[in-house]
């Protein structure tokens, strides 16, 4: 290894989550010449939120552009590119608006290698931000993760800090299924605690270790829960946006709460999952998402089916309510740490 | 309240000209003249050939001569194989539709009247292509003499199915002859052509792609995603509508109302599209050859559209009589292909009738001997892949949860004795 590559490798910047995304794409376009990054607004522009920003300048016209206005045709193409052998790695503006690719990703992505018996697959990375807090209404903020957990075939994920964010979407370029990268997008400048009146952080003075990140290639493998507090009363899930929600939270019940950011939830770290659980006894599911139907329904069957022995309290959801999301009512909707320092509270005090 | 002075609105709903208690009529077909129709160069622009889609592109005339600039004056041995790969196809078809009679299988879709289109593309294209077909495009794999056993095994979902069980019957995959992963999907993966040759073209390699649609398929989003696609990036492809004038039972006027030809849908997009008599071998390889010309020289997509008639029922679930009249594919004003290509051969000099019903009997003998092979492996039910490959290939490495109800289904198995 020579003394430039050691360095990159070991080299870190403060960046928040756009800069860390972005230096993930531009490592794996220098790297490999069958990445290539396309979408709306994505080329010339740099992407709405800027997280392909110098990439076309950079690495040519031909590995980053623009595209028409067709969710469908966007992720359909990049499934036949794949299939080709290229990794795509098409960005769709926001998760509200991936619906018309839902088709390609359900019946075509998703099922490929399963119905090819392995001779075709395609390994496509979705980017695509997710979730509120941004008053962006019914069409800038759902929480979709459901929707593709459900569909066997898909990798879920889900980053909350810049580290995971990079070295997860590196290992989902380098992953050889289909992947939904949800990018938690009230998260892209900075931590955010559910507290839309305090003071806004941005990720270069929040003092994380998360937003010191290599400059070089990396990887966080998906599919390995982190463990962001350690705790004995109580564990509690959550992923993207919720995770820094949770710790106001527990913060606020003032609780010595276990806090598990899943990081993926397809696949789902159902070790780390089960052993804290078993440990604490006790557990709480947060995710902004609306509630019935939602990821944390699976969450609470699987901790059920797997630590029912061990459980002292019935298992407690907090989520988003059950609508589409309400744009003036953002904060009375928004599951934030009041909500969840109850739901703890209620578990903790369960008897 | 509805306001008196103004006309009442009426709800138009488009009819076919024809129904079981009514005489065949095919007066809106209009065939045109055989080699009348001009072939511009493939680099002209897309602008001077707008004229295009609104004639009917035909080689073969009404004495089987085959005439006019769009000829691809193939050699008679070509001919052969084409026509061979034709009369297989229907062969195979007649007999593993008994199949699904007998029980031997779930499921199967017949091909009969479009043969011509799919013999002769796969013939005509380079090895690498990519086809991107529909179910109704097995005369693909003939042509290149995809193994007839194989593909019965796939059709009885038995122990040697080459998908391993995980499919249905017919809804084939052939990587090694480039033949794309179909499914009963419509139209998806008329944009995966598109992909597939964008990344050939940014590879900057020689491959091109080629997909199918159905007229009813035209309707999809995915049609028109693919058509925006294909002419912004100007991707090395060829797109097909197969027009056979059936969606099941409904008629190709839903899709095409007041009989618009398919192949004009391209001039919005900005690219060349051509109407081609699809039951025409020669036509089909003509207009093959020159879309895939200028697909291989960077001039970018062309849609054809295939104008044939579905001979037979949509699949074995279908019943025609039901809402066409009974002998409407004899009255098809552009005859059967096979026929056509026979005659063809016969008027050139290089087949006769003594040749062609011996080129049926080895045919049949060796769909026979196919079928029976694939039959002592076991049809439907009576034997399977490894139950392990039913947790295959959902990921390229199983999760805990496949691995968990692999040991749930093998321990109840296990416990049952099986």
């Amino acid at each position: 290894m020579t003394e430039t590559q050691n360095q990159t490798m070991t080299e870190t910047k403060r960046m928040n989550m756009i800069q860390a995304l972005n230096s993930a794409l531009d490592v794996k376009m220098s790297q490999d010449e069958d990445v290539l990054v396309f979408g709306e607004d994505v080329g010339y522009f740099g992407g709405v939120f800027r997280v392909t920003e110098g990439l076309q300048a950079k690495h040519g016209l031909k590995r980053c552009f623009d595209a028409p206005l067709t969710e469908g045709g966007i992720i359909g193409s990049a499934i036949g590119m794949a299939a080709y052998g290229l990794k795509p790695v098409p960005e769709i503006q926001f998760a509200d608006y991936i619906l018309p690719a839902y088709d390609q990703l359900v019946s075509e992505a998703a099922r490929l290698r399963y119905r090819s018996n392995g001779e075709f697959c395609s390994p496509v990375t979705v980017r695509t931000p997710y979730g509120g807090g941004i008053f962006g209404g019914q069409t800038h903020s759902q929480s979709p993760e459901a929707l593709f957990a459900h569909v066997t075939g898909l990798k879920t994920v889900i980053p909350s800090n810049p580290y995971d964010a990079k070295g997860m979407l590196i290992a989902s370029i380098e992953c050889e299924d289909p992947v939904i990268f949800l990018e938690p997008k009230r998260l892209y400048n900075g931590p955010f605690y559910g507290r839309p009146d305090d003071e806004l952080k941005t990720w270069a003075n929040s003092g994380l270790a998360t937003a010191d990140v290599p400059v070089g290639h990396y990887e966080v493998p998906l599919g390995r829960a982190s463990l962001v507090r350690e705790g004995s009363e109580v564990t509690v899930l959550a992923y993207g946006t919720m995770v820094h929600v949770a710790e106001a939270g527990i913060a606020d019940a003032g609780v010595d709460a276990e806090l598990l950011d899943l990081r993926s939830i397809v696949p789902l770290d159902i070790d780390a999952i089960t052993a804290s659980v078993r440990k604490t006894g006790r557990c709480v599911i947060l995710h902004e998402a609306t509630r019935f139907g939602g990821f944390g329904g699976e969450l609470s069957a699987l901790v059920q089916e797997r630590c029912f022995d061990y459980l002292r309290a019935p298992i407690e959801r907090v989520a988003g309510y059950d609508m589409p999301y309400p744009h003036a009512f953002e904060w009375d909707y928004f599951p934030g740490p009041i909500r969840l320092a109850e739901a703890i509270k209620k578990a903790v005090e369960y008897r | 309240m509805t306001k008196s002075n103004l006309p009442r609105l009426e709800l138009h709903i488009p009819e076919p000209p024809a129904r079981p208690d009514t005489e065949v009529s095919f007066t809106h077909v209009n065939r045109g003249e055989a080699g009348a129709v001009r072939r511009p160069d493939i680099a002209e622009h897309e602008s001077n050939m707008r004229d295009l889609p609104y004639e009917l592109i035909r080689v073969l005339d009404d004495d089987d001569k085959a005439v006019g600039p769009w000829d691809p004056k193939l050699s008679p041995e070509t001919l052969i194989k084409g026509l061979r790969a034709m009369v297989l196809t229907r062969m195979f078809d007649e007999r593993l539709f008994r199949a699904h009679r007998q029980g031997k299988t779930s499921f199967y879709m017949k091909s009969t009247g479009e043969e011509a289109i799919a013999a002769a593309q796969s013939l005509a294209l380079d090895k690498g292509d990519m086809f991107f077909p529909t179910y109704r495009a097995s005369a693909w794999l003939h042509a290149r003499n995809y193994p007839l056993t194989t593909m019965c095994n796939q059709i009885f979902s038995n122990a040697e199915d080459p998908l391993a069980g995980k499919q249905l019957p017919i809804l084939y995959s052939a990587r090694d002859y480039d033949f794309y992963s179909i499914s009963g999907n419509l139209g998806v993966r008329f944009v995966h052509a598109v992909g597939w040759a964008m990344a050939s073209a940014y590879k900057n390699d020689t491959k091109i792609s080629l997909a199918y649609v159905g007229d009813g398929t035209t309707a999809e989003g995915d049609f028109h995603e693919a058509m925006t696609f294909a002419a912004a990036y100007r991707a090395p492809t060829i797109l097909c509508v197969t027009n056979n004038q059936y969606a099941i039972s409904s008629f190709a006027g839903f899709a095409a109302p007041e009989r618009l030809p398919f192949a004009a849908k391209a001039l919005a997009y900005g690219f060349p599209g051509l109407k081609v008599d699809g039951n025409d071998f020669l036509a089909v390889w003509g207009a093959t050859q020159w879309a895939a010309e200028r697909a291989r020289t960077n001039n970018g997509p062309t849609l054809i559209e295939f104008y044939t008639y579905r001979a037979e029922g949509h699949s074995t679930s279908d019943d025609p009589s039901a809402y066409r009249p009974k002998d409407e594919a004899k009255h098809w004003p552009l005859g059967d292909p096979v026929e056509r290509l026979k005659d063809h051969l016969i008027a050139l000099g290089a087949w006769d009738e003594e040749r062609h019903a011996a080129l049926e009997a080895e045919l049949k003998e060796k769909v026979k001997v196919a079928v029976k092979e694939a039959e002592a492996i076991g049809t439907l039910g009576q034997s399977k892949p490894p139950i392990e490959e039913m947790f295959e290939d959902v990921f390229a490495e199983k999760d805990w949860r496949l691995k968990e109800q692999l040991r749930e289904l093998k321990h109840r198995r296990a416990g049952e004795g099986a």
